[in-house]
């Protein structure tokens, strides 16, 4: 079977090897990238549209999982499904159990060619249950739907994508610098924040605040039954919320109370969105 | 020592107090033994009656220690409250001999007194001399409460210091083998381990000299791991051997992302160190450092004199320190420090700054006092 696929291994050992014990078990198989960081593995990904990646858990930039997060969020509804994603770890004790949870695939360092040949198959048949002939849409999106829950039960695990330290003090305002001064913006009055390179948008009804905290940092600091993550870089305060409509896609819309953005949620956040 | 060195007991807890309480009461019923003793004593030298001498002794005893243990209380908690935090005398329920000779001394004559006509009402008798006067009946409360209470008192005071001391040992004991369980598990790490023979497996099959090369530095940082909680120091030139050896492991599996550069002036190689100290600060370089950021680095390490203080340096050009604070950095540098801090005391000094060069990244340094001049190295 022809298939493209893209390794995600910062170690360049390690991904050269994991790329030949590839090609030699699964010949069919092209490799159309090998890059070191998370960063450049979404957006090879995204230029080359491989149909399998193989991602690293610990690379620098962004983590094989934020990676696999972003892929999820930006993949162009025209691009066809979503590539298979098969992680790959040396050892974490908290993606393991993860990982056995949610029956994502992965492939654990020393890489064993028995068990790489095992994840070979897995992805074959998984690629041949979305090829198009035959096969109705509904089932394409129920394949999609079942990544996306995958992902929604990797990102909720303490240690590997949330922290398992003790929660953080819950945050009663914002400190934004403007100019020389501090302005205290009262969490309440806040409608959105998102991320933006290293800074954070704060947006209130009346005006925008820009800080230097990350908004991975931010997120444990705030109420998550008030504010609600719709986005890797979104973060709404759910009253402020007035209106959410699906599109085809999976997106959310969003419409605010007493504001003119809109927003959007990404698919690994739609089910948040649901009527009573 | 920050959160480490804090009281291992929790003076506040239910649990202490309950042990507390307990102690409390033993005291009372082994009061109450001696009590039946002395009454022994007394009958066999005196000839009176068991029965009648019983009653007296046991209700002199218990009263003594009644008025005694419960005087000692308010006396220390005056003085805990009096005492520097963390100071020996703040965490104690003693109150040092002196008060404790007054307390003695008033506890025992009050307890003789009360005890005394209680143990009139109880049995009939009428009351006894002393209360009346009496020298040959004062001498006697000299002779079988005073003096007995005060024996009494000292035994039970060196009995729970002895038992506090056995009970701090333990603490410290069990503390000094976490930490010890800690510094391999972080010198061990499973993720490192496991993706340096992933490596190796890989090398093998590629290059196998090189692959031997790199077996070997794997093993003498296993075997130096292993040991290094064992040995008291070992040459400088042997940290900086070890911590090339970890780096070529590093240097394996981070590729062009990872420069190192090590500095040892031939004078200070034969200087004492204790082993390893370095390789928690060179482990949060590479993992707070320089595997997060995507181009990789530099570590340097480097050894300098000053004076009369031996300055080791571990600096690296990675993310810096910003991110760094809330995760699992801490634990290398307390470690690094506890190890200091025992071994040269205040003499010794360890401080991670960020470094505001174009190249950035973090520096941690490393002060000790020279060992004299002719002193053994």
């Amino acid at each position: 079977m022809q298939a493209r696929a893209l390794i995600a291994e910062d170690e360049p050992l390690l991904a050269a090897n994991l790329q030949a014990e590839l090609e030699r078990l699964w010949p069919g198989l092209e490799t159309v990238a090998n890059v070191r960081h998370g960063a450049a593995a979404v957006e090879s990904a995204l230029a080359l549209r491989p149909d399998v990646v193989f991602l690293d858990i610990r690379m620098p930039g962004l983590s094989g999982l934020e990676a696999a997060q972003a892929l999820a969020e930006d993949w162009p509804d025209d691009a066809g499904p979503l590539p298979v994603i098969v992680f790959v770890t040396a050892y974490d004790q908290y993606a393991l159990q993860a990982f056995e949870h949610s029956a994502v695939d992965y492939v654990l360092k020393p890489v064993h060619p028995d068990r790489l040949a095992q994840t070979c198959n897995r992805v074959q048949a998984a690629l041949k249950a979305r090829q198009p002939n035959g096969h109705p849409p509904d089932q394409a999106a129920a394949a999609l739907e079942a990544t996306l829950g995958q992902l929604r039960h990797l990102l909720g695990t303490p240690g590997l994508a949330t922290s398992t330290a003790a929660p953080a003090p819950k945050l009663g305002v914002i400190q934004a610098s403007v100019g020389n001064a501090i302005h205290m913006v009262p969490v309440g009055e806040v409608l959105y924040f998102e991320a933006a390179d290293k800074y954070v948008r704060v947006i209130t009804a009346e005006r925008e605040y820009l800080i230097r905290t990350a908004l991975r940092e931010l997120i444990p600091q705030l109420d998550d039954t008030r504010f609600w993550q719709v986005h890797r870089g979104l973060v709404v305060r759910a009253d402020a919320i007035a209106t959410a409509v699906r599109d085809e896609s999976g997106k959310v819309h969003l419409t605010l109370r007493g504001h003119k953005d809109k927003l959007v949620a990404s698919r690994l956040y739609a089910h948040l969105f649901k009527a009573m | 020592m920050t959160s480490m060195s804090a009281s291992p007991l929790d003076l506040t807890s239910p649990e202490v107090r309950n042990q507390r309480r307990g102690r409390f009461w033993m005291r009372g019923l082994r009061s109450l033994g001696f009590g039946a003793v002395i009454g022994l004593v007394i009958t066999g030298l005196t000839g009176q009656s068991l029965g009648t001498t019983m009653v007296h002794s046991i209700c002199i005893a218990s009263m003594c220690w009644f008025f005694i243990d419960v005087g000692r209380m308010p006396l220390a908690r005056w003085k805990h409250r009096n005492a520097p935090a963390n100071s020996p005398e703040a965490e104690s329920h003693w109150p040092g001999w002196p008060l404790m000779l007054v307390i003695v001394v008033i506890g025992s004559i009050l307890g003789f007194m009360v005890g005394g006509t209680l143990a009139s009402w109880l049995t009939g008798l009428p009351m006894p001399g002393y209360l009346r006067g009496s020298l040959r009946q004062t001498v006697a409360l000299v002779l079988t409460s005073l003096v007995p209470a005060l024996i009494i008192t000292y035994w039970f005071y060196s009995r729970e210091t002895i038992a506090a001391h056995e009970a701090a040992t333990q603490v410290a004991e069990r503390q000094a083998a976490e930490n010890q369980l800690k510094l391999l598990e972080s010198q061990l790490e499973p993720h490192m381990l496991f993706n340096t023979l992933a490596n190796l497996r890989v090398l093998i099959g590629i290059d196998p000299p090189r692959a031997q090369a790199m077996l070997d530095q794997l093993i003498a940082f296993l075997r130096a791991t292993l040991s290094a909680s064992r040995s008291a120091s070992h040459p400088l030139e042997a940290e900086f051997a070890r911590l090339r050896d970890y780096l070529a492991l590093m240097e394996l599996r981070m590729g062009e992302r990872l420069q190192t550069r090590f500095e040892l002036p031939p004078e200070l190689a034969n200087l004492p160190l204790p082993p390893l100290l370095l390789q928690p600060l060179v482990e949060n370089s590479i993992k707070h450092g320089l595997e997060p950021k995507v181009d990789g680095g530099r570590i340097e390490v480097r050894a300098v004199r000053d004076g009369t203080e031996l300055v080791l340096q571990v600096r690296d050009t990675g993310v810096g320190l910003a991110g760094t604070a809330s995760d699992g950095t801490r634990f290398g540098l307390t470690q690094v420090r506890e190890r200091l801090a025992t071994l040269y005391g205040e003499q010794a000094r360890l401080s991670l700054t960020a470094c505001d060069d174009a190249e950035g990244g973090a520096l941690a340094t490393i002060r000790l006092p020279l060992p004299a001049p002719g002193a053994p190295a």
